[in-house]
């Protein structure tokens, strides 16, 4: 570990100061914990409506259904969650280990 | 349900839900059931397929990288289904489907709690995983600490986790397959331990990850068939199953919706914090990301495995609905076919009584394959991610400094596993009458307040010193092993106390804030020149975090 980390020492430097690098830092920060402010807010709210309105999950869906409110609304919570990650994957996997590449052409010339 | 039953349900389930725990007395009170062979057959099938995979793998796996990681040849799609696989066990099914059957909408919510920790790991932690790690997590504490100190302190926290663990598994492999089986206690124990040996010493990571693969593919298919045909019992429409099961349940409308199970707001808090975040500290979890060949990778393996997650348990909790209605109004299935007693085999035999009822014994049997396979798959993962955190860190990085040769370090790995598999094999024996459910408490406290903390902290925070990331993760440890003995589970039920000091089961909402404050105080307090080295170094950590330049590269396969 350490061999390569004195390997690739100046190549750090190099990135570290290519303004793109902290372009691509940032907006990966700021996706990342959006999202995960996204998740963690749904999933609290969720859980606050569980704990405090239980009474609102139990109306009936439609008038006359036995199927409750809060049944489809617990399989959105996973559904949305799991559509985020998606978009997270999504953005990381393109947009930004694009940039990432970039950087590190950039620092071998 | 009455009051004690639910606590015991859902303590049972919770020990049952990450990976095949049966901890609940439910289950340990289960009684021998005839030879079962059906399911025998279909054990064999597996077990010869799996067997030729590990021949497979032995040939392939050469080097250390190999054994460790399976050279970081397995795909993002591959290492989806072998993270699913991990997580959605046969105790998955058999736990939350019966929490459902049970409780109704509750199970529900627990459902909804065991999945949002899988976002938050791919935002946070997926490429950071896989940039900065190559064969275990303490890679990644290490990076820029010390590495004789904090390696062998990472390393005793996946020990600890990785033994607790085994030993739940190996009770709960030991009782599931005397009941689903019909073989004697002691008999199941070693012949899951004798498996695992076998997958782990000779096709290392390569079998490891196929058997949980092949796992995971079947019970994603048995589940799903399974619903399908208790679906079609009610003409594939939601509304008549829900509408049934009001009027068959004890509760009758209050299944809809939530109930009592959430009435104490701390112990659902610590349960939750403890799962959604102990899963962030599971080393055979963690080990997982260093199996695909770069970050990109890393990232769709998580995207798929939480897919599959999501959908099973969304299967999972029509299998629990269905089973109220199908199991719960035939006298068949309850002890002296009172249905308003006990399952006959214990509470967590719901989806296996639903399985007999819509397919007959041959589904049955082929659920019970499944099931034991799923026990043998998730201990073989915890058997090469203890054997790993051994021989590479402690007896490669700690004792030979980085300069052990190849050969050692994989005979040391081997021999690890052996002692690793010979201590699971005797102290599941050793606990058969015991009541494990502590052990569970103490795996997920201790990994989301040892390692999980240090680990994040590693990965994000620049302050961190050696010092502080030590005895952050100590308090973490003391204070989670701590509050399991004063809790329930130890001090009355093991110890015979009248009343527990903690009250509750699980220590995360307290020890894991703890162990964060410890790190953070420490760490500010730590002037030394080293803490000074350890915080600039952060910077180059940094690039490489994002970047993935000097990541270990995937050999080519």
């Amino acid at each position: 570990m350490d061999l390569s980390v004195s390997r690739h020492a100046q190549n750090y430097d190099h990135i570290r100061n290519n303004p793109k690098f902290h372009q691509l830092a940032q907006s990966r920060s700021r996706l990342a914990w959006s999202l995960s402010a996204a998740v963690l807010g749904v999933y609290f709210l969720f859980m606050a409506t569980v704990a405090f309105a239980p009474a609102w999950l139990h109306q009936p869906l439609a008038e006359g259904s036995p199927l409750s409110v809060g049944l489809p609304i617990g399989a959105a919570v996973i559904l949305f969650s799991w559509l985020l990650t998606g978009w997270y994957v999504r953005c990381a996997n393109t947009r930004f280990d694009a940039l990432s590449a970039e950087l590190v052409q950039e620092s071998r010339q | 349900m009455k009051r004690p039953n639910l606590a015991t349900l859902t303590l049972g389930a919770l020990a049952l839900l990450p990976a095949a725990a049966f901890a609940g007395p439910a289950v340990a009170a289960a009684e021998k059931q005839p030879l079962n062979l059906h399911a025998i057959g279909m054990f064999l099938v597996f077990v010869l397929a799996t067997l030729a995979i590990t021949w497979w793998a032995a040939r392939q796996t050469r080097s250390t990288s190999d054994f460790y990681t399976a050279g970081g040849g397995i795909s993002g799609f591959q290492n989806g289904l072998a993270i699913a696989g991990d997580y959605m066990s046969a105790a998955t099914l058999l736990g939350l489907s019966s929490l459902m059957f049970a409780k109704g909408y509750d199970g529900f919510v627990y459902t909804v709690a065991f999945f949002v920790g899988w976002p938050l790991i791919t935002f946070l932690m997926a490429e950071r995983l896989r940039n900065l790690g190559r064969y275990t997590f303490a890679d990644i504490v290490s990076y820029r600490l010390d590495q004789t100190r904090i390696r062998t302190f990472a390393a005793f926290g996946s020990l600890t986790v990785v033994c607790c663990y085994l030993v739940v598994q190996m009770v709960g492999a030991g009782q599931l397959i005397k009941l689903l089986f019909g073989l004697d206690y002691p008999v199941a124990v070693m012949v899951v331990g004798a498996l695992m040996l076998v997958y782990v010493i000779f096709g290392g990571m390569i079998a490891t990850t196929w058997v949980q693969i092949i796992k995971a593919v079947l019970l994603l298919a048995g589940g799903t068939t399974l619903a399908l045909l208790a679906m079609a019992e009610f003409g594939f429409s939601y509304s008549t199953l829900a509408s049934r099961a009001v009027d068959t349940h004890a509760i009758g409308k209050a299944i809809m919706g939530p109930g009592s199970m959430l009435a104490d707001p701390f112990n659902a808090a610590s349960m939750s914090l403890g799962l959604v975040f102990g899963i962030a500290g599971l080393p055979h979890i963690l080990m997982r990301f260093f199996t695909v060949p770069n970050a990109k990778e890393a990232r769709k393996s998580v995207f798929f495995a939480t897919g599959f997650i999501g959908f099973f348990f969304l299967v999972v909790a029509t299998l629990g609905f269905a089973a109220i209605v199908i199991v719960g109004s035939d006298p068949q299935y309850f002890v002296g076919g009172d249905t308003k007693g006990a399952l006959i085999g214990g509470g967590n035999m719901v989806a296996m009584h639903l399985a007999k009822a819509v397919g007959g014994n041959l589904f049955l049997g082929f659920l019970s394959a499944v099931a034991f396979a799923t026990i043998l798959a998730v201990v073989s993962g915890l058997a090469l991610a203890g054997a790993s955190a051994i021989s590479h860190d402690l007896y490669a990085t700690v004792l030979k400094k980085g300069k052990a040769s190849e050969k050692d370090e994989m005979r040391v790995t081997r021999l690890a596993t052996v002692g690793l598999g010979i201590v699971a094999i005797l102290l599941g024996i050793l606990f058969e009458k015991q009541n494990v459910a502590f052990l569970v408490g103490l795996t997920f406290g201790v990994a989301a307040s040892t390692n999980f903390p240090v680990l994040i902290m590693a990965m994000y925070w620049k302050g961190l010193t050696t010092r502080g990331a030590l005895c952050g993760g100590i308090a973490g440890l003391v204070s989670a092993m701590l509050l399991v003995i004063l809790s329930p589970a130890v001090w009355v039920t093991v110890l015979g106390h009248a009343k527990a000091i903690f009250p509750y089961d699980h220590p995360a909402l307290i020890s894991m804030p703890l162990a964060f404050l410890v790190i953070v105080v420490v760490s500010k307090l730590d002037r030394s020149a080293r803490a000074a080295r350890e915080q600039a170094a952060f910077d180059d950590q940094f690039v490489r975090a994002q970047t993935g330049l000097g990541s270990a590269a995937a050999l080519a396969h």
